[in-house]
């Protein structure tokens, strides 16, 4: 009976504990996130944005998550009940469920997988089902056309972030997330990482990223001016929360998988006294709100894209660029003898 | 060994299950999430059999893409459920057969593994052991260095049947204006604006 408790429910109970850490942790970041995506919005556009709850408005996501779920959550007469209540659950948990594998310092990761990366991107990929099921559950037109504008959307960028992916894993010679950010170790810090020698690919997973998550200026499927909410009109309090949850959970992912793939994901920028001593999180927390700076940015700066230039330039720009690269890259790290191994 | 194969139990249970209720469900867009439901148990069966490659690749190739197209191409529909019911007992036959055809296959397949003692060790042993090589580096040893030909070949054939759909599907239409990027990154000022001189009182020949 011990055995049985020291070989199977302690892991377990370890697992269950890890999960819960890092969930809340998360989650508490994500809604500092979303403060900091207002705030940064609207100081390009010199507004105060939230500035009433708390000091400096810094509790203003904690008094919209106790707005959004003590409201009543209104479920449409013509909806398609069980679709449409599965669908803001299947957004978030989708999204939440990447964090399993993502390491955020040396070892500090709940399943370090032989395939962490494919999973991650498996994962991302389902992120377009929460839309799909909540657009077309609604029964309603706006929603049912942001469905179908997402689905078109999300399946195009994914294809160039494959490509993305493939180039690094080329460079790295393994699909464990450890080992990627192992292989950008070296004397140089910040130079070794991959965001120098695959620049044009890091570029490409920016942008593509942006889509992947319906970020402005690719938010096509939510665009106020042509289809009012898009997915989410039909929904309100809590299924509503839940979308927007999964939405920056989402956006969270992509920032941390940009810094584990392009900006060597916990190491120190230069590999000297003073920064090796800070603990590595430090480093990828700050490289992951480095490039969510950027998603900020692009949101206040770049109006938003019309559809077919959406498509053009998934399909017409970054599907040959990226696939040149794949060849490009595989090619000199094979004659170079960079290969690995 | 006992978690494990709780584990199985669930996926198959819940793969057999949704399967099953693919062809049950009345509404199609059910059938479609069914059916992607009973795509991720397999792959948590490939991830039990320690194929966690393929289990990846399933969710996805299969999950990711194929099953999106299908949802977005189902969901599009104008299905009438009463036709779609009344030609059941029609197709019977035809289905039936087509399942005692399968169900016969299966059972010679899994019959040979019990009957021929050899026939288990042969498909064993050309498997590297696990620990000497993880099972994506396998599978690439496989698919692109001793198979590459007919690697090759069956991405021609895909190739041709992409082209196939293109051209079968493509139009140009005549009097529709189309948008150039290039040409109009390329524009200057020189290009597009003129300057003159008007005196007051005289308009523009």
């Amino acid at each position: 009976m011990l055995e049985f408790f020291w070989s199977y429910v302690w892991p377990v109970i370890i697992m269950v504990a890890q999960s819960l850490m890092l969930l809340v942790i998360l989650l508490v970041a994500i809604a500092y996130v979303l403060y900091a995506d207002r705030k940064i919005w609207a100081a390009v556009q010199i507004r105060r944005g939230p500035n009433v709850v708390g000091p400096w408005g810094l509790f203003q996501s904690f008094a919209d998550l106790i707005k959004f779920v003590l409201k009543e959550p209104v479920i449409p007469a013509g909806a398609n009940k069980g679709v449409f209540l599965l669908a803001p659950l299947v957004a978030t948990v989708l999204a939440l469920a990447g964090w399993a594998v993502i390491p955020v310092n040396a070892g500090w990761v709940i399943a370090d997988i032989n395939v962490g990366i494919l999973y991650i991107f498996a994962i991302s990929s389902l992120g377009v089902y929460g839309i799909i099921m909540g657009g077309w559950a609604s029964n309603s037109k706006y929603p049912f056309l942001s469905a179908l504008r997402s689905a078109a959307q999300m399946v195009s960028y994914e294809v160039s972030i494959g490509f993305v992916i493939i180039t690094v894993l080329l460079c790295v010679g393994s699909l464990n997330l450890t080992d990627i950010v192992d292989a950008q170790n070296g004397r140089f810090g910040l130079l070794n990482w991959y965001w120098l020698p695959l620049f044009p690919m890091f570029v490409i997973f920016f942008i593509s990223a942006l889509a992947e998550t319906n970020r402005p200026p690719f938010d096509l499927v939510e665009a106020e001016s042509e289809l009012v909410a898009g997915f989410m009109v039909e929904y309100g309090s809590a299924p509503y929360m839940m979308f927007m949850l999964g939405e920056y959970v989402a956006i969270a992912t992509m920032c941390a998988m940009g810094t584990i793939l392009f900006l060597g994901g916990w190491l120190p920028p230069v590999p000297v006294a003073p920064f090796t001593w800070v603990p590595g999180i430090i480093w990828f927390t700050l490289k992951c709100l480095f490039l969510f700076f950027g998603f900020a940015m692009v949101k206040a700066v770049v109006p938003r894209y019309r559809y077919d230039q959406l498509m053009r330039l998934g399909w017409k720009v970054f599907l040959p660029i990226s696939l040149a690269m794949v060849a490009i890259v595989a090619g000199v790290l094979q004659y170079g003898g960079l290969a690995p191994k | 060994m006992i978690v494990p194969a709780l584990f199985f139990y669930l996926f198959a249970g819940v793969c057999i299950a949704s399967a099953f209720m693919v062809i049950a469900a009345k509404n199609p867009v059910h059938s479609v999430l069914f059916l992607i439901l009973a795509f991720v148990n397999a792959s948590g069966l490939f991830l039990l059999l320690g194929a966690e490659f393929l289990a990846m690749m399933l969710v996805v190739v299969y999950v990711g893409a194929v099953a999106v197209l299908f949802l977005f191409v189902v969901m599009m529909l104008d299905v009438d459920f009463a036709e779609l019911r009344s030609g059941f007992l029609q197709y019977l036959p035809v289905g039936a057969l087509v399942g005692a055809v399968f169900l016969a296959e299966i059972l010679l397949v899994v019959g040979g593994w019990v009957i021929g003692a050899n026939v288990p060790r042969a498909i064993a042993a050309p498997t590297p052991s696990p620990v000497d090589i993880s099972n994506t580096e396998a599978i690439g040893l496989v698919l692109y260095t001793r198979y590459l030909y007919y690697f090759q070949a069956a991405g021609l054939v895909l190739l041709v049947a992409m082209i196939g759909a293109i051209v079968l599907t493509l139009r140009h239409r005549e009097n529709v204006k189309r948008q150039n990027i290039g040409e109009q990154v390329a524009r200057t000022p020189e290009m597009s604006i003129e300057v003159r001189q008007i005196k007051s009182g005289q308009g523009l020949s």
